[in-house]
């Protein structure tokens, strides 16, 4: 017998979330891992405003700069955060459909469309990057 | 196939110990049994003190919601040979704090719930004279899909936020928030966002989308919830960028 | 569970639309900035080249408004990273401070860096 058990007083059970709840099943690893992208995009911004930076000091500063990212180490890592950042392309287009609902009539617009339109956009950008950078 | 099948069910029976404990069982395995038939079976033949919730047995009622390998699924539409070889673990929901077995108790839900105004709210209602309110089928698209909800609450056990922040309304009741902000005749739309749009309220989704996952009515209410951030947000900037108009 | 309405849709919408922006912009610029220019892969503009596209002002715009919104995407995002997963609850204030007070900064110098280009 339960001797800390009141008669008409239900003691409940109320379990305690663990802290590493996000370990116990994939989805939720996968979820922790889309969110730590947030970190390479941190990174990605500040590379780019220390990029810039170095640019404005003159030739030889940018000179330097674009040496460190050559450097195996540097570039083995920015190949790691490029990765990441693809993830959160990846993972950030293929939920649009979710939240964009576009109705016409009776049927929403096909999720295939919107995301279309959403890679269709990431293509034009990255040509206009590419276009800036290299013209 | 085998013969039998091993249940390794959550019991918590707290007049006779403080904390829940596993209880094996062994079923007959039938080709057309669900979950829910061996759980009967072990009620009626093996063990009456277990506790658990079911109704309709067909998959609209929501009452049987469990989880069964560690995944939310109504036990009424799982097949038992699906989970060959077993054991197969039997747990309550998660979230909702338990009362006894695999029975939980949802008051939190139904509080949070009633907290959208799950109803055709109006300004003004129209006088019985005129008839019923009309809708085309169009209108009815809008929001039919929200109104699948069976209030299963599988998205609750599914969805991490729910437990972790106490303010969390949740997925079904923001479907069902979005089911009637989507319906034509409603106008209760501003209303329901004062209620919704506080700090823990909406916000602390993260967009999981879990919930949409588990849900056996497809629902999506993680998309309905992405949807209704975005109305938060441009009804929060009409209001800063435009204070004089009348909400 | 009435009450004033919450200030987080303004957080939200930065989230958001950082989110948009590093997707579309971030993957390109990484790529080839970072990873084709220093292997070699693709010849890089020059000093000169360089420095006359990131002047102009429309690029300068162009780089503040995907720079500003990175960051504030990662303070919004990152603070509630930390506040699930970790299950900080008593660190709510401190932790938005943190996420929102560093991406502020780093815009703040973002925003001198490329006025005084």
């Amino acid at each position: 017998m339960n001797e800390g058990y009141k008669l008409y007083h239900p003691k409940w059970h109320r379990r305690r979330m663990p802290i590493f709840w996000w370990l116990r099943r994939f989805s939720y690893v996968k979820f922790i891992f889309r969110e730590l992208t947030s970190l390479a995009v941190l990174y990605a911004a500040v590379v780019l405003m220390a990029q810039i930076w170095a640019l404005s000091r003159g030739e030889e500063s940018y000179r330097r700069f674009t040496e460190l990212l050559g450097h195996p180490l540097v570039l083995t890592f920015n190949v790691c955060v490029c990765l990441a950042l693809l993830f959160h392309t990846v993972t950030w287009l293929n939920l649009a459909p979710r939240a964009l609902v576009v109705r016409l009539g009776q049927r929403r617009l096909p999720d295939a469309a919107i995301l279309a339109a959403h890679y269709l956009a990431w293509i034009a950008v990255s040509a206009i990057v590419v276009w800036g950078v290299g013209r | 196939m085998a013969e039998t099948i091993t249940l390794e069910i959550r019991r918590y029976r707290p007049e006779e110990r403080a904390e829940p404990y596993w209880q094996s069982f062994e079923v007959p395995l039938r080709d057309e049994w669900m979950v829910l038939d061996a759980l009967n079976y072990i009620k009626d033949q093996l063990d009456g003190s277990l506790s658990y919730r079911w109704a309709c047995r067909m998959g609209v009622c929501g009452s049987c919601g469990m989880k069964v390998d560690r995944q939310p699924v109504l036990t009424c539409a799982t097949y038992l040979s699906d989970l060959l070889p077993g054991p197969v673990r039997i747990e309550p929901l998660n979230g909702f704090p338990v009362i006894r077995d695999l029975v939980g108790d949802l008051g939190d839900f139904l509080d949070k719930l009633g907290t959208v105004s799950p109803w055709i709210v109006r300004a003004e209602e129209k006088p019985l004279a005129e008839g019923e309110y009309l809708q085309t089928p169009e209108e009815l698209a809008a929001y039919k899909q929200y109104s699948m909800c069976i209030n299963c609450l599988l998205c609750y056990s599914a969805c991490p936020i729910y437990e972790i922040e106490p303010g969390f309304v949740g997925p079904a009741a923001l479907a069902l928030a979005q089911r009637y902000n989507m319906d034509s005749r409603d106008q209760g739309a501003a209303e329901r966002l004062d209620s919704l749009s506080q700090d823990h309220g909406i916000w602390a989704c993260t967009f999981v989308g879990e919930c949409s996952v588990v849900c056996p009515k497809d629902v999506d209410p993680a998309g309905a919830i992405q949807r209704y951030k975005l109305t938060a947000m441009t009804e929060w900037y009409k209001s800063i960028l435009l204070p004089w108009r009348n909400r | 569970m009435t009450g004033r309405r919450s200030n987080e849709p303004f957080f939200w919408s930065l989230f958001s639309g950082g989110g948009m922006v590093a997707a579309l912009t971030l993957p390109a610029i990484a790529i080839l900035l970072w990873i084709a220019i220093p292997l070699g892969v693709l010849p890089g503009p020059t000093h000169e080249r360089l420095t006359a596209v990131v002047g102009h002002p429309l690029t300068r715009a162009a780089l503040l408004g995907v720079i500003v919104l990175s960051l504030f995407h990662w303070g919004h995002r990152f603070r509630f990273t930390l506040y699930d997963g970790l299950q900080l609850h008593h660190l709510f204030g401190l932790i938005a401070t943190i996420c929102y007070g560093g991406a502020a900064l780093l815009s703040l110098a973002a925003a001198y860096l490329l006025w005084s280009f």
